[in-house]
Protein backbone atom coordinates (compact mmCIF):
# COMPACT_ATOMS: atom_id res chain seq x y z
CA UNK A 1 0.00 0.00 0.00
CA UNK A 2 2.48 2.41 0.89
CA UNK A 3 4.26 1.60 -2.73
CA UNK A 4 1.19 2.66 -3.91
CA UNK A 5 0.70 5.51 -2.28
CA UNK A 6 4.32 6.89 -2.91
CA UNK A 7 3.82 6.68 -7.04
CA UNK A 8 0.48 8.51 -6.10
CA UNK A 9 2.60 10.91 -4.24
CA UNK A 10 5.01 11.52 -7.29
CA UNK A 11 1.72 11.99 -9.78
CA UNK A 12 0.24 14.72 -7.82
CA UNK A 13 3.48 16.42 -7.56
CA UNK A 14 3.94 15.75 -10.71
CA UNK A 15 0.16 18.09 -11.37
CA UNK A 16 1.23 21.15 -9.75
CA UNK A 17 4.89 21.14 -10.73
CA UNK A 18 3.70 21.45 -15.02
CA UNK A 19 1.57 24.24 -16.12
CA UNK A 20 -1.37 22.41 -17.58
CA UNK A 21 -3.85 23.05 -14.14
CA UNK A 22 -2.96 26.50 -14.02
CA UNK A 23 -3.30 27.51 -17.32
CA UNK A 24 -6.64 25.39 -17.88
CA UNK A 25 -8.13 27.27 -14.12
CA UNK A 26 -6.90 30.71 -15.12
CA UNK A 27 -8.94 30.50 -19.03
CA UNK A 28 -12.03 29.31 -16.83
CA UNK A 29 -11.54 31.82 -14.07
CA UNK A 30 -10.99 34.55 -17.09
CA UNK A 31 -13.82 33.26 -19.18
CA UNK A 32 -16.72 32.94 -16.99
CA UNK A 33 -15.52 36.16 -14.62
CA UNK A 34 -15.84 37.94 -18.54
CA UNK A 35 -19.22 36.62 -19.21
CA UNK A 36 -20.61 37.30 -15.94
CA UNK A 37 -19.55 41.08 -15.97
CA UNK A 38 -21.52 41.14 -18.93
CA UNK A 39 -25.19 42.56 -18.74
CA UNK A 40 -27.70 41.16 -20.19
CA UNK A 41 -30.86 43.98 -20.62
CA UNK A 42 -29.95 45.62 -17.76
CA UNK A 43 -30.29 42.99 -15.21
CA UNK A 44 -27.95 41.62 -12.55
CA UNK A 45 -30.62 38.68 -11.43
CA UNK A 46 -29.58 36.63 -14.28
CA UNK A 47 -27.19 33.59 -13.23
CA UNK A 48 -27.84 30.83 -14.61
CA UNK A 49 -25.84 30.83 -18.30
CA UNK A 50 -22.50 32.15 -15.80
CA UNK A 51 -23.28 28.94 -13.95
CA UNK A 52 -24.15 26.73 -17.31
CA UNK A 53 -20.19 28.22 -18.96
CA UNK A 54 -18.35 27.93 -16.22
CA UNK A 55 -19.68 24.35 -15.56
CA UNK A 56 -19.11 22.82 -18.76
CA UNK A 57 -15.44 24.98 -18.58
CA UNK A 58 -14.92 22.62 -15.43
CA UNK A 59 -16.05 19.47 -17.23
CA UNK A 60 -13.63 20.35 -20.00
CA UNK A 61 -10.92 21.16 -17.90
CA UNK A 62 -11.02 17.86 -15.51
CA UNK A 63 -11.39 16.22 -18.85
CA UNK A 64 -8.27 17.46 -20.19
CA UNK A 65 -5.92 17.19 -17.10
CA UNK A 66 -8.04 13.65 -16.57
CA UNK A 67 -6.92 12.39 -19.70
CA UNK A 68 -3.51 14.43 -20.37
CA UNK A 69 -1.87 13.60 -17.26
CA UNK A 70 -2.87 10.09 -17.34
CA UNK A 71 -2.07 9.23 -21.11
CA UNK A 72 1.86 10.32 -20.51
CA UNK A 73 2.72 8.59 -17.28
CA UNK A 74 3.62 4.88 -18.21
CA UNK A 75 4.87 6.38 -22.11
CA UNK A 76 6.70 9.15 -19.91
CA UNK A 77 8.39 6.23 -17.52
CA UNK A 78 9.51 4.01 -20.58
CA UNK A 79 10.84 6.80 -22.48
CA UNK A 80 13.05 8.36 -20.02
CA UNK A 81 14.07 4.29 -19.00
CA UNK A 82 12.94 5.53 -14.85
CA UNK A 83 10.71 2.53 -15.43
CA UNK A 84 13.29 0.05 -14.61
CA UNK A 85 15.04 1.32 -11.54
CA UNK A 86 11.22 1.90 -10.26
CA UNK A 87 10.69 -1.79 -11.45
CA UNK A 88 13.56 -2.43 -9.62
CA UNK A 89 12.93 -0.67 -6.06
CA UNK A 90 11.27 -3.81 -5.72
CA UNK A 91 7.97 -2.38 -7.19
CA UNK A 92 5.33 -4.89 -8.69
CA UNK A 93 4.00 -3.59 -11.85
CA UNK A 94 0.14 -4.07 -10.25
CA UNK A 95 1.83 -1.54 -7.81
CA UNK A 96 3.03 0.49 -10.56
CA UNK A 97 -0.67 0.59 -12.30
CA UNK A 98 -2.75 0.98 -8.95
CA UNK A 99 -0.09 3.86 -8.11
CA UNK A 100 0.06 5.68 -11.39
CA UNK A 101 -4.13 5.50 -11.17
CA UNK A 102 -4.79 6.46 -7.58
CA UNK A 103 -2.24 9.43 -8.65
CA UNK A 104 -4.00 10.44 -11.35
CA UNK A 105 -7.25 10.07 -9.83
CA UNK A 106 -6.33 11.74 -6.77
CA UNK A 107 -4.93 14.55 -8.77
CA UNK A 108 -8.40 14.62 -10.33
CA UNK A 109 -9.84 15.04 -7.11
CA UNK A 110 -7.87 17.98 -6.34
CA UNK A 111 -8.26 19.71 -9.36
CA UNK A 112 -12.05 19.52 -8.66
CA UNK A 113 -12.19 20.89 -5.64
CA UNK A 114 -9.98 24.29 -6.49
CA UNK A 115 -12.75 24.49 -9.98
CA UNK A 116 -15.86 23.42 -7.53
CA UNK A 117 -14.75 26.48 -5.01
CA UNK A 118 -14.49 29.00 -7.76
CA UNK A 119 -17.75 27.67 -9.20
CA UNK A 120 -19.12 28.12 -5.61
CA UNK A 121 -18.04 31.83 -4.95
CA UNK A 122 -19.39 33.04 -8.49
CA UNK A 123 -22.61 31.39 -8.20
CA UNK A 124 -23.10 32.24 -4.63
CA UNK A 125 -21.97 35.97 -4.89
CA UNK A 126 -24.88 36.38 -7.70
CA UNK A 127 -27.41 34.05 -6.44
CA UNK A 128 -26.89 35.14 -2.55
CA UNK A 129 -27.28 31.20 -1.64
CA UNK A 130 -24.78 28.58 -1.57
CA UNK A 131 -26.34 24.74 -1.96
CA UNK A 132 -23.45 22.54 -0.55
CA UNK A 133 -24.87 19.88 -0.35
CA UNK A 134 -25.70 19.80 -4.46
CA UNK A 135 -21.96 21.16 -5.28
CA UNK A 136 -20.80 18.16 -3.09
CA UNK A 137 -22.50 15.52 -4.73
CA UNK A 138 -22.12 17.06 -7.77
CA UNK A 139 -18.06 17.03 -7.89
CA UNK A 140 -18.49 13.66 -5.93
CA UNK A 141 -20.32 12.11 -9.07
CA UNK A 142 -17.93 13.80 -11.35
CA UNK A 143 -14.64 12.55 -9.43
CA UNK A 144 -16.18 9.05 -9.61
CA UNK A 145 -16.83 9.44 -13.36
CA UNK A 146 -13.13 10.67 -13.99
CA UNK A 147 -12.02 7.52 -11.95
CA UNK A 148 -13.41 5.22 -14.74
CA UNK A 149 -11.90 7.87 -17.52
CA UNK A 150 -8.67 7.51 -15.72
CA UNK A 151 -8.74 3.71 -15.66
CA UNK A 152 -9.35 3.69 -19.17
CA UNK A 153 -6.62 5.76 -20.28
CA UNK A 154 -3.91 4.06 -18.47
CA UNK A 155 -5.52 1.02 -20.24
CA UNK A 156 -4.81 2.65 -23.45
CA UNK A 157 -1.00 3.84 -22.54
CA UNK A 158 -0.04 0.32 -22.56
CA UNK A 159 -1.90 -1.10 -25.22
CA UNK A 160 -0.88 2.10 -28.13
CA UNK A 161 2.29 3.13 -28.83
CA UNK A 162 2.12 6.50 -28.53
CA UNK A 163 0.66 9.00 -25.69
CA UNK A 164 -1.38 11.30 -27.90
CA UNK A 165 -3.09 8.35 -30.20
CA UNK A 166 -4.21 7.40 -26.38
CA UNK A 167 -5.18 10.90 -25.49
CA UNK A 168 -7.07 11.32 -28.76
CA UNK A 169 -8.97 8.20 -28.93
CA UNK A 170 -9.48 8.28 -25.41
CA UNK A 171 -11.26 11.87 -25.71
CA UNK A 172 -13.12 10.62 -28.25
CA UNK A 173 -14.58 7.72 -26.70
CA UNK A 174 -15.05 9.54 -23.44
CA UNK A 175 -16.95 12.53 -25.30
CA UNK A 176 -19.15 9.80 -27.49
CA UNK A 177 -20.20 7.80 -24.15
CA UNK A 178 -20.99 11.44 -22.80
CA UNK A 179 -23.20 12.68 -25.57
CA UNK A 180 -24.65 9.20 -27.25
CA UNK A 181 -24.72 6.71 -24.77
CA UNK A 182 -27.97 7.68 -23.38
CA UNK A 183 -29.54 7.50 -26.26
CA UNK A 184 -27.85 3.84 -27.96
CA UNK A 185 -30.81 2.34 -26.98
CA UNK A 186 -32.95 4.41 -29.27
CA UNK A 187 -31.00 3.89 -31.76
CA UNK A 188 -30.36 0.51 -31.73
CA UNK A 189 -34.26 -0.10 -31.82
CA UNK A 190 -34.12 1.75 -35.09
CA UNK A 191 -31.43 -0.78 -36.78
CA UNK A 192 -32.52 -4.10 -38.47
CA UNK A 193 -31.59 -6.96 -36.84
CA UNK A 194 -27.91 -8.04 -36.49
CA UNK A 195 -26.91 -4.05 -36.14
CA UNK A 196 -29.91 -4.34 -33.73
CA UNK A 197 -28.12 -6.75 -31.37
CA UNK A 198 -24.71 -5.29 -31.85
CA UNK A 199 -25.81 -1.53 -31.00
CA UNK A 200 -28.02 -2.93 -28.04
CA UNK A 201 -24.98 -5.05 -27.14
CA UNK A 202 -22.57 -1.93 -27.21
CA UNK A 203 -25.36 -0.07 -24.97
CA UNK A 204 -24.86 -2.97 -21.96
CA UNK A 205 -21.22 -3.10 -22.16
CA UNK A 206 -20.02 0.58 -22.10
CA UNK A 207 -19.50 2.46 -18.93
CA UNK A 208 -22.79 5.09 -18.76
CA UNK A 209 -20.66 8.05 -17.94
CA UNK A 210 -23.33 10.29 -18.78
CA UNK A 211 -25.20 9.65 -15.78
CA UNK A 212 -22.56 11.14 -13.77
CA UNK A 213 -22.84 14.78 -15.19
CA UNK A 214 -25.36 16.47 -13.15
CA UNK A 215 -25.08 19.48 -14.26
CA UNK A 216 -28.68 20.26 -14.92
CA UNK A 217 -29.39 19.81 -11.27
CA UNK A 218 -27.40 22.22 -10.36
CA UNK A 219 -28.09 25.09 -13.15
CA UNK A 220 -31.37 25.01 -13.07
CA UNK A 221 -31.64 24.53 -8.94
CA UNK A 222 -33.35 20.77 -8.98
CA UNK A 223 -33.35 18.55 -6.12
CA UNK A 224 -30.51 16.45 -5.17
CA UNK A 225 -29.31 13.27 -6.50
CA UNK A 226 -31.16 10.22 -4.13
CA UNK A 227 -27.81 8.94 -1.57
CA UNK A 228 -28.72 5.80 -2.48
CA UNK A 229 -28.19 6.07 -5.72
CA UNK A 230 -25.12 7.97 -5.61
CA UNK A 231 -23.91 5.13 -4.02
CA UNK A 232 -24.99 2.79 -6.72
CA UNK A 233 -23.71 5.19 -9.37
CA UNK A 234 -20.52 4.92 -7.10
CA UNK A 235 -20.63 1.18 -7.31
CA UNK A 236 -21.27 0.78 -10.91
CA UNK A 237 -18.72 2.95 -11.37
CA UNK A 238 -15.70 1.11 -9.56
CA UNK A 239 -16.67 -2.09 -11.24
CA UNK A 240 -15.65 -0.71 -14.29
CA UNK A 241 -12.57 1.14 -12.66
CA UNK A 242 -11.48 -2.68 -11.24
CA UNK A 243 -12.46 -4.20 -14.73
CA UNK A 244 -10.10 -1.74 -16.47
CA UNK A 245 -7.27 -1.83 -13.67
CA UNK A 246 -7.49 -5.23 -13.98
CA UNK A 247 -7.18 -5.41 -17.82
CA UNK A 248 -4.02 -2.21 -17.36
CA UNK A 249 -2.55 -5.10 -15.70
CA UNK A 250 -2.90 -8.32 -18.04
CA UNK A 251 -1.83 -6.09 -20.91
CA UNK A 252 1.06 -4.55 -18.68
CA UNK A 253 2.60 -7.50 -16.72
CA UNK A 254 3.64 -9.20 -20.21
CA UNK A 255 4.91 -6.37 -22.04
CA UNK A 256 8.72 -5.63 -23.24
CA UNK A 257 9.16 -2.39 -21.95
CA UNK A 258 12.76 -2.20 -23.17
CA UNK A 259 11.29 -1.19 -26.98
CA UNK B 1 25.45 51.65 -27.23
CA UNK B 2 25.14 48.09 -26.89
CA UNK B 3 23.00 48.18 -24.12
CA UNK B 4 20.45 50.39 -25.66
CA UNK B 5 20.07 48.35 -28.87
CA UNK B 6 17.15 45.95 -27.53
CA UNK B 7 15.02 49.07 -26.12
CA UNK B 8 15.38 50.46 -29.70
CA UNK B 9 14.37 47.49 -31.10
CA UNK B 10 11.34 47.18 -28.47
CA UNK B 11 10.50 51.35 -29.49
CA UNK B 12 10.68 50.81 -32.97
CA UNK B 13 8.79 47.59 -32.68
CA UNK B 14 5.99 49.44 -30.40
CA UNK B 15 6.35 52.35 -33.24
CA UNK B 16 5.37 49.90 -36.22
CA UNK B 17 2.71 48.10 -34.15
CA UNK B 18 0.90 51.63 -32.93
CA UNK B 19 0.94 52.45 -36.76
CA UNK B 20 -0.36 48.93 -38.04
CA UNK B 21 -3.19 49.81 -35.06
CA UNK B 22 -3.94 53.02 -37.01
CA UNK B 23 -3.28 52.04 -40.65
CA UNK B 24 -6.12 48.69 -39.33
CA UNK B 25 -8.79 51.02 -37.76
CA UNK B 26 -10.00 52.17 -40.94
CA UNK B 27 -10.19 48.97 -42.28
CA UNK B 28 -12.21 47.28 -39.41
CA UNK B 29 -14.93 49.95 -39.88
CA UNK B 30 -14.57 48.60 -43.94
CA UNK B 31 -15.33 44.94 -42.35
CA UNK B 32 -18.59 45.61 -39.99
CA UNK B 33 -19.67 47.74 -42.76
CA UNK B 34 -19.33 44.28 -45.10
CA UNK B 35 -22.57 42.97 -46.58
CA UNK B 36 -24.77 45.04 -44.41
CA UNK B 37 -23.31 43.34 -40.80
CA UNK B 38 -22.75 45.02 -38.13
CA UNK B 39 -20.09 43.46 -36.37
CA UNK B 40 -16.98 41.36 -36.81
CA UNK B 41 -18.86 38.34 -35.75
CA UNK B 42 -20.66 38.03 -39.15
CA UNK B 43 -17.39 38.78 -41.12
CA UNK B 44 -16.06 35.62 -39.45
CA UNK B 45 -18.46 33.20 -39.62
CA UNK B 46 -20.41 34.40 -42.08
CA UNK B 47 -23.54 32.83 -42.66
CA UNK B 48 -22.47 29.63 -40.54
CA UNK B 49 -23.52 32.09 -37.42
CA UNK B 50 -27.55 31.35 -38.42
CA UNK B 51 -26.44 28.12 -37.04
CA UNK B 52 -24.87 28.98 -33.88
CA UNK B 53 -28.05 31.65 -33.54
CA UNK B 54 -30.27 28.90 -33.72
CA UNK B 55 -28.53 27.16 -31.06
CA UNK B 56 -28.51 29.60 -28.86
CA UNK B 57 -32.13 29.82 -29.63
CA UNK B 58 -32.80 26.55 -28.47
CA UNK B 59 -30.55 27.17 -25.78
CA UNK B 60 -33.38 29.40 -24.38
CA UNK B 61 -36.10 27.11 -24.54
CA UNK B 62 -33.74 24.82 -22.90
CA UNK B 63 -33.54 26.77 -20.56
CA UNK B 64 -37.28 27.91 -20.05
CA UNK B 65 -37.63 24.22 -19.59
CA UNK B 66 -35.11 24.20 -16.71
CA UNK B 67 -33.44 21.54 -18.77
CA UNK B 68 -35.95 19.20 -19.62
CA UNK B 69 -35.97 19.24 -23.40
CA UNK B 70 -35.55 16.39 -25.74
CA UNK B 71 -32.50 15.47 -27.88
CA UNK B 72 -32.20 15.63 -31.26
CA UNK B 73 -33.37 11.31 -30.60
CA UNK B 74 -36.35 12.22 -29.27
CA UNK B 75 -37.50 15.88 -31.29
CA UNK B 76 -39.74 13.63 -34.05
CA UNK B 77 -42.28 13.61 -30.79
CA UNK B 78 -41.71 17.10 -29.70
CA UNK B 79 -41.56 20.46 -29.91
CA UNK B 80 -42.43 21.31 -32.96
CA UNK B 81 -43.08 25.57 -32.97
CA UNK B 82 -42.32 28.17 -30.34
CA UNK B 83 -45.15 29.32 -29.46
CA UNK B 84 -44.88 28.31 -26.12
CA UNK B 85 -42.04 30.60 -25.27
CA UNK B 86 -44.70 33.28 -25.03
CA UNK B 87 -47.92 31.27 -23.73
CA UNK B 88 -49.15 31.02 -20.36
CA UNK B 89 -50.75 28.24 -18.79
CA UNK B 90 -54.80 28.07 -19.66
CA UNK B 91 -53.43 29.08 -23.47
CA UNK B 92 -54.65 27.15 -26.08
CA UNK B 93 -50.35 26.53 -27.10
CA UNK B 94 -49.68 25.74 -23.91
CA UNK B 95 -51.60 23.09 -23.61
CA UNK B 96 -50.86 20.95 -27.17
CA UNK B 97 -47.16 22.22 -26.07
CA UNK B 98 -47.95 20.03 -22.83
CA UNK B 99 -48.78 17.06 -24.82
CA UNK B 100 -46.04 17.34 -27.18
CA UNK B 101 -43.12 17.62 -24.56
CA UNK B 102 -44.35 14.02 -23.29
CA UNK B 103 -41.74 12.83 -24.82
CA UNK B 104 -39.82 10.41 -22.31
CA UNK B 105 -41.95 8.02 -22.23
CA UNK B 106 -41.50 4.52 -19.88
CA UNK B 107 -38.42 3.39 -19.50
CA UNK B 108 -37.01 0.50 -22.36
CA UNK B 109 -34.10 -1.37 -19.65
CA UNK B 110 -32.99 -0.63 -16.30
CA UNK B 111 -29.86 1.57 -17.51
CA UNK B 112 -32.36 4.35 -18.63
CA UNK B 113 -34.60 3.87 -15.75
CA UNK B 114 -31.75 4.27 -13.13
CA UNK B 115 -30.47 6.80 -15.34
CA UNK B 116 -33.32 8.82 -14.94
CA UNK B 117 -32.56 9.52 -11.10
CA UNK B 118 -29.32 11.96 -12.93
CA UNK B 119 -31.67 13.83 -15.04
CA UNK B 120 -34.44 16.53 -15.16
CA UNK B 121 -37.58 14.67 -15.87
CA UNK B 122 -40.45 16.69 -15.13
CA UNK B 123 -42.03 19.53 -17.29
CA UNK B 124 -41.49 23.06 -16.28
CA UNK B 125 -41.95 26.28 -17.16
CA UNK B 126 -39.76 28.82 -15.44
CA UNK B 127 -42.02 31.36 -13.08
CA UNK B 128 -41.66 33.95 -11.04
CA UNK B 129 -39.62 36.41 -12.83
CA UNK B 130 -37.38 33.72 -13.20
CA UNK B 131 -38.15 33.81 -17.14
CA UNK B 132 -35.27 36.51 -16.97
CA UNK B 133 -32.87 33.49 -17.22
CA UNK B 134 -33.83 32.72 -20.76
CA UNK B 135 -32.96 36.34 -22.07
CA UNK B 136 -28.93 36.54 -22.47
CA UNK B 137 -29.31 33.65 -24.81
CA UNK B 138 -31.39 35.53 -26.82
CA UNK B 139 -29.41 38.24 -27.07
CA UNK B 140 -26.63 36.64 -28.16
CA UNK B 141 -29.01 34.57 -30.62
CA UNK B 142 -30.05 38.41 -31.90
CA UNK B 143 -26.33 38.80 -32.14
CA UNK B 144 -25.51 35.92 -34.45
CA UNK B 145 -28.83 35.98 -36.58
CA UNK B 146 -30.09 39.39 -36.63
CA UNK B 147 -32.80 38.42 -39.12
CA UNK B 148 -34.38 35.92 -36.45
CA UNK B 149 -37.66 37.65 -35.75
CA UNK B 150 -38.89 35.41 -33.38
CA UNK B 151 -35.64 36.12 -30.98
CA UNK B 152 -37.04 39.80 -30.79
CA UNK B 153 -40.76 39.09 -30.20
CA UNK B 154 -40.15 36.14 -27.56
CA UNK B 155 -37.64 38.48 -25.60
CA UNK B 156 -39.49 41.37 -25.96
CA UNK B 157 -42.45 39.83 -24.76
CA UNK B 158 -40.54 38.26 -21.49
CA UNK B 159 -39.06 41.75 -21.32
CA UNK B 160 -42.29 43.57 -20.50
CA UNK B 161 -43.76 41.09 -18.14
CA UNK B 162 -40.65 41.69 -16.42
CA UNK B 163 -41.74 45.60 -16.32
CA UNK B 164 -38.57 46.07 -18.14
CA UNK B 165 -40.47 48.31 -20.65
CA UNK B 166 -37.58 50.40 -21.78
CA UNK B 167 -35.73 47.69 -22.44
CA UNK B 168 -38.02 46.11 -24.49
CA UNK B 169 -38.50 48.90 -26.63
CA UNK B 170 -34.83 49.42 -27.47
CA UNK B 171 -34.38 45.67 -28.18
CA UNK B 172 -37.55 46.14 -30.70
CA UNK B 173 -36.07 48.54 -32.42
CA UNK B 174 -33.02 47.39 -33.11
CA UNK B 175 -34.92 44.53 -34.79
CA UNK B 176 -37.18 46.97 -36.66
CA UNK B 177 -34.06 47.65 -38.04
CA UNK B 178 -32.56 44.90 -39.01
CA UNK B 179 -35.76 43.39 -39.95
CA UNK B 180 -37.98 46.51 -41.61
CA UNK B 181 -40.73 44.52 -43.20
CA UNK B 182 -41.29 42.58 -40.42
CA UNK B 183 -44.88 42.96 -38.87
CA UNK B 184 -44.44 40.33 -36.29
CA UNK B 185 -41.99 42.77 -34.55
CA UNK B 186 -44.32 45.27 -35.33
CA UNK B 187 -47.05 43.44 -33.53
CA UNK B 188 -45.08 42.92 -30.32
CA UNK B 189 -43.96 46.54 -30.62
CA UNK B 190 -47.82 47.72 -30.71
CA UNK B 191 -48.45 45.67 -27.86
CA UNK B 192 -45.48 46.95 -25.73
CA UNK B 193 -46.99 51.21 -26.63
CA UNK B 194 -50.58 49.37 -25.51
CA UNK B 195 -50.61 47.05 -23.03
CA UNK B 196 -47.57 48.58 -21.06
CA UNK B 197 -47.07 52.37 -21.83
CA UNK B 198 -51.02 52.81 -22.36
CA UNK B 199 -50.90 55.01 -25.59
CA UNK B 200 -53.74 53.89 -27.58
CA UNK B 201 -53.26 56.17 -30.53
CA UNK B 202 -49.39 55.25 -30.86
CA UNK B 203 -50.01 51.37 -30.75
CA UNK B 204 -52.72 51.75 -33.25
CA UNK B 205 -50.35 53.38 -35.90
CA UNK B 206 -47.81 50.98 -35.25
CA UNK B 207 -50.68 48.20 -35.68
CA UNK B 208 -51.97 50.04 -38.61
CA UNK B 209 -48.36 49.86 -40.19
CA UNK B 210 -47.84 46.32 -39.64
CA UNK B 211 -51.63 45.10 -40.75
CA UNK B 212 -49.45 47.16 -44.21
CA UNK B 213 -46.81 44.76 -43.88
CA UNK B 214 -48.80 42.00 -43.49
CA UNK B 215 -50.73 42.82 -46.43
CA UNK B 216 -47.72 43.82 -48.38
CA UNK B 217 -46.13 40.31 -48.23
CA UNK B 218 -49.29 38.92 -49.00
CA UNK B 219 -49.42 40.14 -51.98
CA UNK B 220 -45.54 39.63 -52.92
CA UNK B 221 -46.57 35.99 -52.53
CA UNK B 222 -44.23 35.83 -49.69
CA UNK B 223 -47.06 33.80 -48.07
CA UNK B 224 -46.86 35.36 -44.74
CA UNK B 225 -48.44 33.59 -41.66
CA UNK B 226 -52.19 34.10 -41.58
CA UNK B 227 -52.21 33.41 -37.63
CA UNK B 228 -50.34 36.97 -37.42
CA UNK B 229 -53.13 38.20 -39.52
CA UNK B 230 -55.44 37.33 -36.87
CA UNK B 231 -53.70 38.07 -33.73
CA UNK B 232 -52.83 41.78 -35.26
CA UNK B 233 -56.64 42.42 -36.30
CA UNK B 234 -57.91 41.21 -33.18
CA UNK B 235 -55.91 43.32 -30.97
CA UNK B 236 -56.78 46.11 -33.14
CA UNK B 237 -59.89 45.46 -32.92
CA UNK B 238 -59.79 45.37 -29.71
CA UNK B 239 -58.48 49.16 -29.22
CA UNK B 240 -60.72 50.47 -31.91
CA UNK B 241 -63.85 48.69 -29.79
CA UNK B 242 -62.37 50.21 -26.56
CA UNK B 243 -61.77 53.61 -28.18
CA UNK B 244 -65.10 53.53 -29.37
CA UNK B 245 -64.70 52.99 -33.26
CA UNK B 246 -67.47 50.27 -33.51
CA UNK B 247 -67.55 50.29 -37.12
CA UNK B 248 -63.39 49.86 -37.53
CA UNK B 249 -63.74 47.16 -35.13
CA UNK B 250 -66.08 45.08 -36.87
CA UNK B 251 -63.96 45.89 -40.26
CA UNK B 252 -60.85 44.79 -38.40
CA UNK B 253 -62.90 41.14 -37.01
CA UNK B 254 -64.31 41.08 -40.52
CA UNK B 255 -60.50 40.87 -41.68
CA UNK B 256 -59.48 38.54 -39.12
CA UNK B 257 -62.33 35.73 -39.86
CA UNK B 258 -60.05 35.16 -43.08
CA UNK B 259 -57.59 33.91 -41.56
CA UNK B 260 -58.55 32.90 -37.87
CA UNK B 261 -58.63 28.91 -36.99
CA UNK B 262 -62.38 29.34 -35.25
CA UNK B 263 -64.18 31.98 -37.42
CA UNK B 264 -67.54 31.18 -35.59
CA UNK B 265 -66.14 32.81 -32.38
CA UNK B 266 -65.17 36.08 -33.83
CA UNK B 267 -68.44 36.14 -35.98
CA UNK B 268 -70.58 35.87 -32.52
CA UNK B 269 -68.50 39.02 -31.90
CA UNK B 270 -69.06 40.79 -35.07
CA UNK B 271 -72.47 40.27 -34.05
CA UNK B 272 -72.61 41.86 -30.67
CA UNK B 273 -70.74 44.53 -31.91
CA UNK B 274 -73.62 45.38 -35.14
CA UNK B 275 -76.10 44.60 -32.45
CA UNK B 276 -73.98 47.70 -29.98
CA UNK B 277 -74.22 50.03 -33.22
CA UNK B 278 -77.55 49.26 -34.12
CA UNK B 279 -78.12 50.49 -30.44
CA UNK B 280 -78.79 54.29 -30.22
CA UNK B 281 -76.34 55.45 -26.87
CA UNK B 282 -79.07 56.32 -23.82
CA UNK B 283 -79.36 60.17 -24.07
Amino acid sequence: MNTVLAIAGVVIKELYRRKDFYVLFVLTAVITLLMGSVSFFNDAEIVRYVKEIALLLIWISALVIAIGTTARQIPAEREHRTIFPLLAKPVTRAQVILGKFAGCWLACGLTLIVFYLFFGVVSGSREHHWPLLNYCQSLWLQWVMLGVVVAFVLLGSVVFAAPSSNATISFIVVLGILLLGRYLNQVALQQPEPLRSIVYGIYFLIPHLEWYDVRDLIIYDQHLVGWLDCALATLYASVYMALLLFAAWLVFRRKALNQ
Amino acid sequence: MKRLAPFLVLLVLLAAGFNLATLLQGRTDGWSRRGQSDNVLSVLLGDGRRLFANHFFVQADVSFHSGYYPSIFDQARAVKDTRHLTAKEGDAAHEEHEKQMNFLGPPRDWIERFGRHFIITEHTHLEGNKEREILPWLRIAAELDPQKVETYTVAAYWLRDLGKVKEAERFLRQGMLRNPNSCEILFELGRLYYEADHNAARARKIWDLALRKWAEEETANKEPDPLKLDQIAVNLSRLEEREGNLSRAIQLLELAKKAAPHPETLQQQIDDLKQKLATPPPT
